[in-house]
């Protein structure tokens, strides 16, 4: 009846992973009696769960992101306190089987469900409104997308209270991850959730291509899209190219362990290395997919708050798909020393190399803008420079990572852990912190204090130094990754200077709480009433903040690169705002449960399947189904907002700006 | 959207076609293709008539041929100026494939050349 699943699931005997559980559950109850109480739940369940409106999409995987970097951070924190208590004849206080789970569940949540949902949500928060439309191409879609990513992300929590989660590593390799070698349900939750979610992220990808290619506002051409838009586009064509790549991988996977298939076990004839082989095929554009929308947000940063257009815009976008390209050339450098040879490591290693060649032209770039200008030290600029130096030098070790022979000395060590955390913290987590500052106040009408922020910034910059530098230092002393215990007694001080710099971090994450609570509460003194409080360039700045859910009243019309900018110089030097158009009543897409309706039934379908409920699983396959039936069958996907309220709303609009341009062109 | 003309969002990107018939002979020419290359393909692969390694390069020509008729019948890309985006996309995924496909087989191929299992080690790793 319940297939493998009885009461042993539950950690009756292990206390952190019971007493956790038990406190999220609490507080996931709690939350929602709260909620309750205070009557939010139609609020929520419109305007948010069941919403179509991207911005609000944008604004919920931020918040499930933010929450599984808790998570993440959590696992982090536990390793690094871990490897600086268990050192010689100590053995600290996580059993191996335990810290196993806890690095490989760090590694998926914070690459799956904190970076994937970070940087899709400022895409599905900005590109609609920076192309000057009103929605993405499948707004129903886009939800479901949302919902999909959720599931996955709930199936690797759930892993925690209800079973184990894998052993094996963030790309769970075999022949380790196959059942002969971890017959546990740990694996499964693994494969299920990237599964269930990966399904949600090629959708995004299909979206957004769709989006970006057919809908713009009139005059947008190609050599006109805001760079964020340029690199998103980049990312979601990756997205569509790899993660196919991903979801047969895992299939094959899959096959070995429900079906006895053969692909990658020893024996039979399979062949582990093509698992590599083909998990790397999809691996090394995912760092890609990730890194070309911090870059695209660093491009929006930099013009913005240096008062200057994007230096090389041109060739910005050259280097943007130059990367995208090149990402497919690569992949085998991540398994130098699995035996390939020679000639097959030389040709890996140089185009490795090259693909740092597009990445320094934007460096440049960046830097040029901010040459001349009149730079404002606002917090996202903090995150721009803090992340050209700390990036250069991740970039550099991953250079020197790009010459095979250097591999055989520090591959699988913590060299290559101080590397990739160098790029992705310095790159990805950066360009995160500078959009959640820089489209904050669009989202929701108020700034974030600058002054936590600055501090926040602080935290995370010498906090990832003192973290990573010394993990370099014990990579070339031969120190491997994934290590439950150190035998090295001359090891501890860096790795107790490691934990202090994984604690400041922890300290600027509870400082983004802080900040975010105290931002809400002085919310009144920090109103961006003009919805242009960075004086920005692109066309998100033209509409207030939040902006209504249409975005936009008519669809501007554009007139060369930097749409907004151009558009305001006019008004300024003119001291009056273009002519009132003729309003129209405006068709949206209407609110649908069916994201997070089959969202449910697939969670359902991938809890049975990893614990072999068949009955249960072919339930929840016809449920997540069946909703999509129930979609289809419904005649209204649309509801018409009415010309009086597009026509009233768009005066107020028209009088705050007049009022705003009129102050500013006082002042110049 | 409200800009598109909801008409033209029905129609599959490509040759518009002005009736349904015209569009059902499109559609049932491209079928009839399909079944014939298929059908080929199998003869191919059984027959005896053809010279063994020929077999197998026969069998990527019809692939191939497949693909385009299923792009250009149902998939309806054609060479015309509002189809560039689906171009583009195609060769895109062209490229990409080829680069995995090709980079997939010489990477595997030389594995398979220096790793080959020494069946001492193979034994040891049986008994865990």
């Amino acid at each position: 009846m319940f297939g493998k699943l009885t009461w042993d699931a539950i950690p009756f005997d292990e206390p952190i992973p019971l007493v956790t559980s038990l406190v999220v559950i609490l507080a996931v109850v709690g939350t929602g009696i709260w909620v309750w109480r205070k009557g939010w739940w139609p609020a929520l369940w419109h305007g948010y769960i069941t919403s179509t409106d991207h911005k609000k999409i944008g604004i919920m995987y931020i918040v499930l992101a933010l929450l599984m970097l808790v998570r993440g951070f959590a696992d982090a924190i536990m390793m690094r306190a871990q490897q600086s208590l268990a050192i010689g004849a100590s053995q600290g206080y996580l059993p191996p089987d335990h810290y196993n789970q806890i690095f490989s569940a760090h590694g998926t949540i914070m690459i799956f469900f904190v970076a994937m949902p970070f940087v899709i949500g400022f895409m599905n928060f900005a590109v609609p409104l920076q192309l000057g439309v009103r929605d993405v191409a499948f707004p129903t879609m886009n939800n479901v997308s949302f919902w999909l990513t959720a599931s996955g992300a709930l199936l690797v929590n759930l892993s925690l209270f209800i079973g184990e989660f894998a052993r094996t590593g963030w790309l769970a390799f075999p022949p380790l991850s196959e059942k002969e070698f971890s017959p546990g349900v740990g694996v499964d939750y693994y494969l299920v959730a990237l599964q269930i979610s990966g399904v949600g992220t090629l959708l995004t990808g299909v979206n957004f291509v769709t989006t970006i290619l057919k809908t713009r506002a009139p005059g947008m051409s190609y050599l006109r899209m805001p760079v964020f838009c340029w690199t998103s586009l980049a990312s979601n064509l990756l997205i569509i190219a790899a993660f196919p790549v991903l979801t047969v991988t895992l299939a094959l996977l899959m096959l070995d362990r429900y079906l006895g298939f053969h692909f990658f076990t020893n024996d039979g004839g399979g062949n582990s290395m093509l698992y590599m082989n083909l998990i790397w095929v999809w691996g090394h554009p995912e760092v890609y997919i990730l890194v070309l929308p911090a870059f695209g947000i660093f491009s929006e940063v930099a013009a913005t708050f240096s008062g200057k257009p994007l230096f090389g815009y041109r060739s910005m976008v050259f280097a943007t798909l130059a990367i995208c390209i090149i990402s497919f050339c690569v992949w085998l450098h991540h398994f130098f020393t699995m035996g390939a040879g020679a000639n097959v490591n030389a040709i890996f290693g140089i185009a490795s190399m090259i693909i740092g060649i597009p990445t320094g032209v934007k460096i440049y770039n960046w830097l040029f803008t901010m040459y001349g200008g009149r730079v404002r030290f606002n917090v996202p600029m903090y995150y721009l420079i803090g992340f050209m130096l700390t990036f250069v030098l991740g970039g550099l070790t991953g250079v020197l990572l790009a010459i095979p022979a250097v591999d055989f000395l520090v591959h699988n060590s913590l060299f290559l852990v101080a590397h990739f955390h160098h790029v992705i913290i310095g790159g990805v987590v950066f360009a995160i912190m500078a959009g959640y500052t820089y489209w904050f106040p669009k989202a929701f009408g108020f700034t974030l204090d600058e002054r936590l922020g600055k501090a926040i910034f602080w935290c995370w910059f010498i906090g990832f130094h003192l973290a990573f530098m010394p993990l370099y230092v014990l990579g070339f002393w031969g120190a491997t990754r994934r290590m439950q215990h150190i035998p090295d007694a001359s090891w501890a001080p860096w790795l107790n200077v490691a934990f202090f710099g994984a604690a400041i971090i922890g300290l600027g994450i509870a400082l983004t709480v802080v900040q975010l609570l105290y931002s809400i509460k002085t919310r009144d003194q920090r109103r961006d009433v003009t919805g242009d409080p960075w004086d920005g360039r692109t066309l998100e700045w033209l509409t207030l903040s939040p902006p209504p859910h249409y975005n936009f009243a008519v669809l501007p019309d554009v007139h060369g690169e930097e749409a907004y900018w151009t558009r305001k110089q006019t008004a300024i030097k003119e001291d009056r705002l273009i002519d009132e158009p003729n309003y129209q009543p405006i068709e949206m897409p209407i609110d649908t449960p069916t994201g997070v309706i089959c969202a449910l039934f697939a969670s359902i379908c991938g809890f049975a399947v990893i614990w072999h409920i068949w009955w249960l699983a072919i339930l929840g396959l016809i449920g997540a189904f069946a909703i999509f039936v129930w979609y289809a069958w419904q005649d209204e996907h649309e509801h018409i907002i009415p010309v009086d309220e597009v026509r009233e709303n768009a005066r107020e609009r028209r009088r705050i700006r007049m009022e705003h341009l009129h102050s500013l062109s006082q002042s110049t | 959207m409200t800009e598109h003309d909801p008409e033209k969002l029905n129609v599959a990107p490509g040759q518009p076609h002005s009736n349904i018939l015209s569009e059902t002979v499109a559609y049932v020419i491209g079928l009839a293709l399909a079944l014939v290359l298929t059908g080929v393909s199998f003869w191919v692969a059984s027959t005896s008539a053809l010279w063994g390694p020929g077999v197998a390069v026969g069998l990527v020509v019809l692939a191939i041929a497949q693909m385009g008729v299923h792009l250009v019948f149902f998939l309806h890309i054609t060479s015309g100026p509002d189809n560039t985006n689906n171009v583009l996309a195609l060769a895109f995924g062209v490229l990409i494939v080829f680069l995995v496909m090709i980079g997939t087989i010489w990477i595997m191929g030389h594995m398979n050349a220096n790793m080959a299992p020494d069946p001492a080690l193979m034994n040891l790793q049986m008994q865990h």
